[in-house]
Parts: C-alpha cells; structure tokens; sequence
C-alpha cells in the first residue's frame, strides 16, 4: 500500500502492545451509527506510473503558448536555475513552521533575510514573514487600517485589480466595514483626483491604491499620499508586479503608510495563480499591529547570533478572540523562492525592471502603426491598455499563432470594451512582438 | 560536526559580483521620470556559487519530516511523496495563466473539480471549494458563511459563535474577524465537550459551535450525535475544524455526524507538504443548505467542459485571488489518486493504531491525562516528571539531540504540561520503536540527571534561544 | 508558583492591579503575584495622555513571550502620565512590580472607589483561595 509501512506481522503486533484484537476497536468512541455507515465510491488506487500518465494529461490539457503577453497580478519572468533547486531542498520544503529554533535556524534566517529584502525594498521599517496571496494581504492590511483609525470606511481605486477588490469586499461585508470606489480618470487611467475630494468624509479610515495599477499605470503615489496624510487619513499602496520596485520610488519614500502586494514575480511561476505569497509592511509605529509570523533576531544561551519567531503576542494562539488576524502561517516556501531570486538578481533587479518598461513602451509604440491607440496617457511600468479593432476575433486569432495577446478588459470593466491589456517582460523577444504584430 | 555562527546574504556582498546575465536591451526610451524613479538598490551582489552555498547551508540548519520523525501533534507531518511535487511542477500548470480563457486551462479546472469530488466523497458534503490557501483560512471562509447564511435567512442578531476550552486559537479569532462574540465552553473530566455547560450556553443569539474532531486532546468526542442534536434543536449551525480529519478519513464521514460544515488542511491530511510555514491549501465542504454562500467562482462540470459557475447571488464572494494555491491543489489529487479507494480507508485506521501503540509504550513512564483510547495523536503531561524539576520544554530540547523533531508542547492549554504527540500512519513500527525507546531513556535521565535535559540540546546548530531578547528590543531585519 | 510580595499601603482588585492613591491623584501597576504570573514582559502597550477611563475599566495591555493580560484601572480617572521607561524596559515591571514598575497615574480620582478594592490582607486572603483552587 502506498505510503503505509505496515507489514501484516507489524499489525498483529502492535495491537497486542496495545491490548485489543482489531484496528477498528480503536475506534469505540464513534458511534455506531456512523462508524463505516456509507461505502467509499471512489476508483482504485493506481501506481506511480498510472498518475503520472493521469496527471500529464491534465497538464496537457491546458494551451501552452509561443509568447504569453498575458499579466493583470500574475506575470511571467524568467526564474534563474539555482532558485528552485534551493529552495525545494527537501530540508526546507518538507520542514513545518520553526516554531523550534535550534533546529529551524535556516528556515528563520531565510525569512530574516526575506523581511530585510523587503524592508529595503518597500523603504519600510517592518514587514511580517509573508502571508496568503496579494489579495488576502490587502484585506489584512484594510483591517489594521481600521483598526489604527477606529474608523469603518475603506475606499479602494477602480483601477485596483479587481481580484482584490473582490477579496476586500468580501472580508470587509464580514467584519462590518464599508467599502467605497474611487473611480480612475478616463484620459490619464490614474486615481480621480476630484472624485477622491468628494469620497474622502469624516468617517474614512484610508485608501488603497495600486501602482502601477491594474492598468499597468504608476499612480502619482507622492501626491496621494500627501492629500491623505492632510485628512488625517491613512494610505496603503498595494504592488501586483513586485518587479515594478526595482525602479519605482519605493512606498516608504512616498509617504505611504503601508505597502501590501504579491511577490510572485520574485522567483515563482504563475501556476493557474498560486502559489505566490502576500506582502505586508509598515512603519516602525504599526509594528505591533502587523498580521503574522515576524522573525527576530536573538542570542542563544552561548551568545551566538540566533533567530525566533518573535511578537507572538499579537498572534491568534496567545490572543485568541482578542486577535485582530488568525493568519498563523505563511507562504514560507514562496518567500524562500524569492530572497533566492532576490539574491541573484541583486542590484541587477533595477536593470530587469527597467528592461521590462523599456521593451513594453518599445511595444505599445509598434502597436500604434496598427491603429491600436494607446488609452491612458500617464506613464505605465511593464503593462499598457489599448483599443483594438475587436478583442475577441484578436485573442483567437493570436491564440491560433500560440499568442496570449493580452488580458480582455470588457470582461472586468464594461467601459473598456475591446481594450486589451497587454504586459511585456524580459521573456518577450524581438521576434515575439513582431509575430504578434504580423497576425492582427 | 561544529556548526558555525552563519553569516547573511548581506555580509557577504562584495561590490560588483553578479548571478545574472540579462537579456540585451532592443529599446532605450524610457517613460518614467526621474523623480518617479527609486535611488539605490541595496540587494545583496554575490555569485550563483555564493548563493547556493549559503542556501545549501541553512539547508542543513532545517529540518523536514525527509530528515527523521516528525511527531508534531495536531500537525500531521505525514511522508510527502515525491510525485507530488513531480505533477505539480509540470509546466502544462505551471504556465498556466490565471486570466487565461477557461477553454484554455480546462487541465486547470479539471484538477480542482476532481480533488472537489474525492473530498465530496470522503466527507459525505454536497458543497465544496478549494479556494482557501489554509486551514485558518478555511475557518474564516466558513464563519464568513455562517454570518451569510444567517443575514440571508432574517437571522442577523445571532452573534455569538461557542468554542471549547481545547480548540486552537485560530478559532476565537477567527469569530472576532468576523464580528462575532465567543463564548467559552469548558471540557469534562475525561477531555469531551461538557454538555451541560453546552446547554447553559445555547440560546438564540449563537450561530454555531466550531469543533475539532477528533479534538485536541486527541479524543473523538463520543457525544458528538448529542452536540449536532442541540446545535441543530436551537437553530444553530455546526462547523468543524478538520485539521485532525486524518484520524477519520475512510472511516466516518463528516456530513454523517451532523456537521454542516468544515475546513480541511490539504497540507496535513493530503500529504502536500508544510514548506516550513505554507503554501498550504484550505478546502471548505458543506451540506446543501449552506453551498448558495460558498465562495466565488465554483468550479463546475458542464458535458465534458470545466466552467466556473455564473450564479452567485448569495456567495460570500472571493476569499482569495485566482485559482488558490493550485500548485498545492495538484499535490494534493496526485496523492487521492495513489491512494484510492483501498488506501483512502486505510490512512485513518494506520494513524490511530500508530498512535495507539506509542500511548501503550509510553504510558507507563510519561503521565496521560485522559484515559480512553486516543484518535491519531496522543497527548502525555510532565506531571511524573515534575518530582525532579524536569519540564516538557526539558524534554522537547533533549529529543532534538538525539535527532528528532519534537511533538507539540504546552496545546492544548487545558492540558498544562502538555506534549502532544502524532506520528501519523506513514512511519514504521521500527520507527516508533527507536522513538519510544528514545522517550523512556529521556524519562530515566529525568530522574537519574536532570540537569542533562535541562541544558538540552547540546548537538544543534544554536543552543536554547532566548526568546525574550528577541520580543523585547526587536531587530527584524538585518542593519540600518 | 514561588513566593510573591503584597505590599502593605496598597489597594488592589480582582484582577491583580493595585493602586496607590495620594490626595486625588492614583498610580495604578500589576502585582507581583501577576507578573510572576505573565513571566517575561516584553511590551507594555501604555494608555494615551488623557484617556478617561471608569472604575474596572480596560486601560492598556501588557504582554509577556506567553500571554497578552488587559490592565484595568482599578479606579475610575483621566490618564494624567504614563511611565515611559517601560518602552524600553518592560522587565521593571517583573523586578520591581511595586516600584519602577508602575504602569499610569490617574488624576480626578474619587478614593471612595477603594470601597470597592480590596486592602493587603483582603488580597492575600483572595490569592490563597485563588491558589487552593
């Protein structure tokens, strides 16, 4: 039997240890009632081999393409060799939270080095060991906001992924808040200044905006940051394509209160959307009110340098009903595939980011000979909308010369039909663009 | 072997070393103004061969269930089998993109609709998804949907969700996320819901009571058919914690206890693995009163199509983005589909029996507080120990010397003392014999030279960690 | 657990704080029967400048590596200072619970509330019931 050990000998043996005849006499305290009541309707177990021809298929199903021009949160980067072979030592993967220190060093410090990366990263004083997806964190971190401000409405822009805008919904209907739209400026594809003027009442705990937002347009975060601060409100930007902060002014030198994203394009392939891993980071003031695992560095009993999981007050398993999250995992993995990825990138991160802006402006300017106009005029990152002719019979016809052309944004926002969201990374080449250009 | 004190990434940064090589540049323009733009960059500069040094050193400084027993109780640190990782790693999911037409991931959905229908079939639930990434996750999903199911039905002023004394802390806070009260209710003697404080507590204002089964103190609650009867008796519904579902698989369906609804770690009882902290994955499962509330998209099967359902006017909504940890979602089917019929019935028998045989081999030298046979973890006190100012921490540190990872201490809370132990049903009576024997040495140096465990582990990378430092004057990243 | 202090010219309540009252003006801590109790603090979350707050009222939080524990004022009042020196060592409030280890002063303090505390003696006589429970 797969994965169980035990011989018929080893059976007999052990229940007579024990001092009852049968297994299933293990099991008196369940009543009889339901105890075996209903027949398991499943197909027999098959061997190794059997799955893997089960399971290829499956994967076989799915289009693989040429060229994917596809992003909108989820985004397609190359992933040096060494990230995966480190990071799925099996020491690492098989391993449970370090809640042992003298055995989990590895694992701390790998998350140490995690929460400096992205400190450094962010420009923010502190950040937790990772959580669920960008998405999660963004309604983990409209909950501290909340919290901090003791006020219960939360405004999120339009042009905030709309996956996280659905996240935010849902958790903000269960704790009780309120969250009002922000709508984006139809020339520019930025934040509504004047609508935001309009939005921003007495009982607003902050706002969250994204830049480079969904439409791959980086925000004027300084200036939002800026206004919100003048209310005494709070400003959390939220960060889909991590690699956007290899050139962008970082959150911290903007003024933003707290940063919250997906690492995901830190090392980690897009995967049907998961596994990434959230972030969440902060000033040195909200430490204490931070969501999840943090790791601190310590000593151990002959003064070595040592890390532990540390600030556990503010965690479920002390905190209880009192707890503002029950996050009590990360995304461990995730974050480990990303300081690996971080760590060979180094300050070459900048360059990479950079490239992908300058290959997708590259892009987007081709398109104009195709009579797709570029529609929003502030700048953009690595992702840029534009009118095509027809979405759908584009998307198909593409797809024919295994092209992914891009994210169809009627879908998601109904003033944009038959606008295409198109993202280019450093895995486009010359000859991607040009193909595509040659088939619409 | 002598460990050394490792230095970080950051330390060994020598100004101008690189890993990479980047594509050349077919463009120069560039939109973003300067004073869009960040200043320096402080990321580590080393080479690939630094890099997988360093990693391959901490590496060595962690330690996996594929490096010796693992008996973390309420954890279910069960084998992860190879495969697993071998499916999920196919690049027909891994490049799977999310936005993607779904007539273009139909290998995407048919994974997850197919893990739905096992776990339909083993928990006896007529509603599931797998969109929670954990265990906690799926809890908050589930309370999300209790509130729903309430506030559909004219019922918004219950607000008060019951726990057991026993239960995890993920439990009361995740109530409190969702505006609930809690209210606490106590154990009996012998480590079962107390149905008379259970009585006193139900009321019109309670929405539901969240019990682990088997509970934490790894006993299946003999009365379980009564608590569904009151839950249900008072309008109120009954949600369960499946972290310790691996006791039970193949054995008794969940639905038929009269649980309504439930989560489920596919990273405990589905072998995928713990990643040191996560990527889990959640599934929440219930019965059909409830399946209007559960979260959007459901993944559905029309003819031979995989489509993601378009009625979801009562759904709680999204509770993450995409398709969830779906990675973790192949490991997961990988393993179903190993096992079986045949190796499904046998997970939850092999794991009782396991830990069984560990309770009857210890019993006579660590103290056991509750006396009926235990479920899949088995959970001792340091009471006989005490006499000679040996503590379960003591014992906990000491196991790690002689190479093992440590059961879950001080949990559940009712149990002071407490070391809870779950060997679950992949590991070999060799196994458990070389642990028990361990232990029993480990209760003999208690008593003969208690200071030996009390200055355990001597063998490790670092010694005891001093906790208190850390919280007190927290450094949680490295330099300025 | 070992042998703790209950200081004489104290009051204190149920729940372990005591409270000093000098004219109007009270100085309220944890007892040292409760520190032994919460074992290393770490973090004292202290109460704003100007906080009201009633008689057995939530005031502020103190954590220790194990637990969280709310501190209530044991007396109604307005926040008039709080002890800053714990924001960098909280552990005075373990070596000296009585002392250095005060937590907030209260101003406009009614000392009729002490009606409702309880004197050294009532204490140590609760701690005793307490412990044989």
């Amino acid at each position: 039997m797969p994965y169980i050990p035990h011989t018929q000998t080893d059976t007999a043996d052990m229940l007579k240890t024990i001092g009852v005849n049968a297994i299933e006499d293990l099991f008196s305290a369940v009543p009889d009632s339901i105890f075996l009541k209903n027949d398991f309707k499943l197909p027999p177990g098959l061997s190794e081999q059997d799955v893997k021809r089960v399971v290829t298929t499956m994967a076989n199903k799915n289009k693989t393409y040429q060229a994917s021009f596809l992003g909108g949160g989820m985004y397609h980067h190359h992933i040096p060799a060494q990230v995966h072979h480190l990071a799925m030592r099996s020491e690492f993967y098989t391993a449970y939270t370090p809640y042992q220190p003298e055995i989990s060093q590895g694992i701390l410090q790998s998350i140490f080095e995690y929460q400096t990366m992205m400190t450094r990263l962010t420009a923010l004083d502190a950040t937790n060991a990772s959580m669920y997806d960008g998405a999660t964190a963004t309604a983990e971190a409209a909950f501290m906001l909340a919290d901090i401000t003791q006020k219960n409405i939360i405004l999120v822009a339009s042009n905030v992924n709309p996956q996280y805008r659905a996240v935010l919904q849902t958790y903000c209907i269960a704790k009780g808040l309120t969250l009002q739209t922000v709508p984006f400026d139809q020339a520019s594809g930025r934040v509504d200044i004047n609508q935001l003027e309009v939005l921003l009442t007495d009982a607003v705990a902050g706002l969250f905006i994204q830049s480079p937002n969904f439409f791959g347009v980086v925000e004027d975060v300084k200036y939002l940051s800026g206004k919100l601060h003048a209310k005494n409100k709070l400003i959390g930007q939220i960060i889909t394509e991590a690699l956007s902060l290899g050139i962008l002014t970082p959150p911290g030198d903007n003024g933003v209160d707290l940063a919250v994203g997906e690492g995901q394009s830190f090392g980690l392939p897009v995967s049907a959307g998961g596994p990434g891993f959230g972030f969440l980071a902060t000033t040195q003031k909200y430490l204490r009110k931070l969501p999840g695992r943090i790791v601190g560095q310590t000593e151990d009993n002959q003064g070595r340098r040592a890390y532990v999981l540390t600030l556990q007050a503010r965690e479920q398993h002390i905190r209880r009903e009192k707890a503002s999250s029950n996050i009590c995992s990360n995304q461990a993995l995730c974050a480990l595939h990303s300081v690996i990825y971080l760590a060979s990138l180094g300050k070459k991160l900048r360059e990479l980011a950079l490239l992908n802006h300058q290959h997708s402006l590259y892009f987007q300017k081709a398109l104009i000979a195709k009579k797709w106009p570029r529609t929003f005029s502030a700048p953009f990152f690595n992702e840029f909308v534009v009118k095509t002719s027809n979405n759908a019979a584009v998307i198909q016809k593409l797809a024919e010369h295994n092209i992914a052309a891009g994210i169809d944004l009627g879908r998601l926002y109904p003033e944009l039909k038959d606008h295409l969201l198109i993202c280019v990374t450093e895995l486009i080449s010359q000859d991607d663009m040009e193909n595509y250009e040659n088939n619409i | 072997m002598i460990w050394k004190t490792m230095k970080t990434i950051f330390e060994k940064t020598v100004p101008g070393r690189s890993a990479v090589q980047l594509p050349s540049l077919i463009a120069n323009d560039i939109e973003i103004e300067n004073s869009q733009q960040r200043g320096e960059l402080n990321l580590p500069e080393v080479s690939e061969l630094d890099i997988v040094r360093h990693y391959t050193a901490l590496s060595k400084r962690a330690f996996g269930v594929d490096d010796g027993f693992y008996p973390l109780g309420s954890c279910t640190m069960k084998y992860n089998p190879k495969i697993n990782e071998d499916m999920s790693g196919l690049s027909g999911f891994s490049n799977a993109h999310p936005w993607d037409q779904t007539k273009n991931i139909q290998g995407v959905l048919e994974v997850i609709y197919r893990t739905q229908e096992y776990l339909k079939e083993v928990t006896g639930f007529t509603g599931v998804t797998l969109q929670p990434t954990a265990g906690a996750h799926g809890e908050l999903t589930a309370v999300m949907m209790m509130q729903a199911y309430y506030r559909s039905h004219g019922d918004a002023k219950r607000n008060v969700i019951l726990i057991p004394d026993s239960a995890h802390g993920t439990n009361p806070a995740t109530a409190n996320m969702c505006g609930f009260k809690t209210v606490t209710v106590p154990s009996d003697k012998d480590g079962y819901v107390d149905l008379a404080k259970l009585d006193e507590a139900l009321n019109d204002s309670v929405v539901g009571l969240m019990l682990t089964i088997p509970n934490t103190v790894g006993l299946f609650d003999k009365n379980i058919l009564d608590i569904a009867k009151k839950l249900h008796d008072n309008g109120s519904l009954l949600y369960m914690d499946g972290a310790n579902l691996n006791a039970i698989l193949g054995l008794v369906k969940p639905a038929d206890m009269g649980v309504d609804l439930m989560h489920i770690n596919l990273h405990k009882t589905f072998s995928t693995p713990h990643g040191g902290g996560g990527p889990g994955g959640g599934f929440v499962g219930c019965v059909s009163a409830l399946t209007p509330y559960l979260p959007a998209d459901q993944v559905m099967k029309n003819g031979a199509d995989y489509q993601l359902t378009a009625d979801t006017a009562n759904s709680i909504g999204r509770v993450r983005s995409f398709y969830s940890n779906f990675g973790v979602i192949v490991r997961a089917l990988t393993y179903m589909l190993r096992l079986g019929k045949t190796g499904t019935e046998r997970v939850g028998r092999y794991a009782v029996l396991n830990a069984n045989y560990v309770k009857a081999r210890l019993h006579e030298h660590f103290d056991v507080p509750f006396q009926a046979h235990c479920m899949h973890e088995v959970v001792f006190n340091d009471t006989k120990q005490q006499a000679y100012h040996v503590t379960t921490m003591d014992i906990a540190k000491r196991l790690l010397d002689f190479g093992y990872h440590p059961p879950t201490i001080y949990f559940p809370l009712i149990v002071p003392g407490a070391l809870m132990i779950e060997p679950t049903e992949t590991e070999s009576k060799e196994t458990l014999d070389e642990f028990c024997d361990v232990m029993i040495n480990i209760a003999k140096e208690a008593q003969e030279n208690p200071s030996l465990l009390q200055s355990a582990p001597q063998l490790t990378p670092v010694g005891r960690v001093d906790s208190v430092k850390a919280a007190r004057q927290p450094i949680i990243k490295y330099g300025a | 657990m070992s042998e703790h202090k209950i200081q004489n010219d104290l009051y204190y309540n149920k729940d372990h704080e005591w409270v000093k009252i000098v004219g109007n003006e009270a100085t309220v801590g944890i007892s040292d029967y409760a520190q032994q109790l919460l074992t290393d603090v770490v973090f004292v979350e202290l109460p704003d400048i100007g906080k009201i707050v009633k008689q057995f009222e939530r005031a502020c939080v103190v954590e220790s590596v194990k637990s969280v524990s709310d501190v209530y004022a044991p007396v109604g009042g307005i926040v008039a200072a709080v002890n800053k020196a714990l924001e960098t060592t909280p552990e005075a409030v373990n070596t000296d619970p009585y002392g250095a280890g005060w937590i907030y002063k209260l101003s406009g303090v009614n000392a009729a509330e002490t009606s409702n505390l309880m004197d050294a003696p009532a204490y140590k006589t609760f701690l005793d019931q307490d412990k044989a429970k």
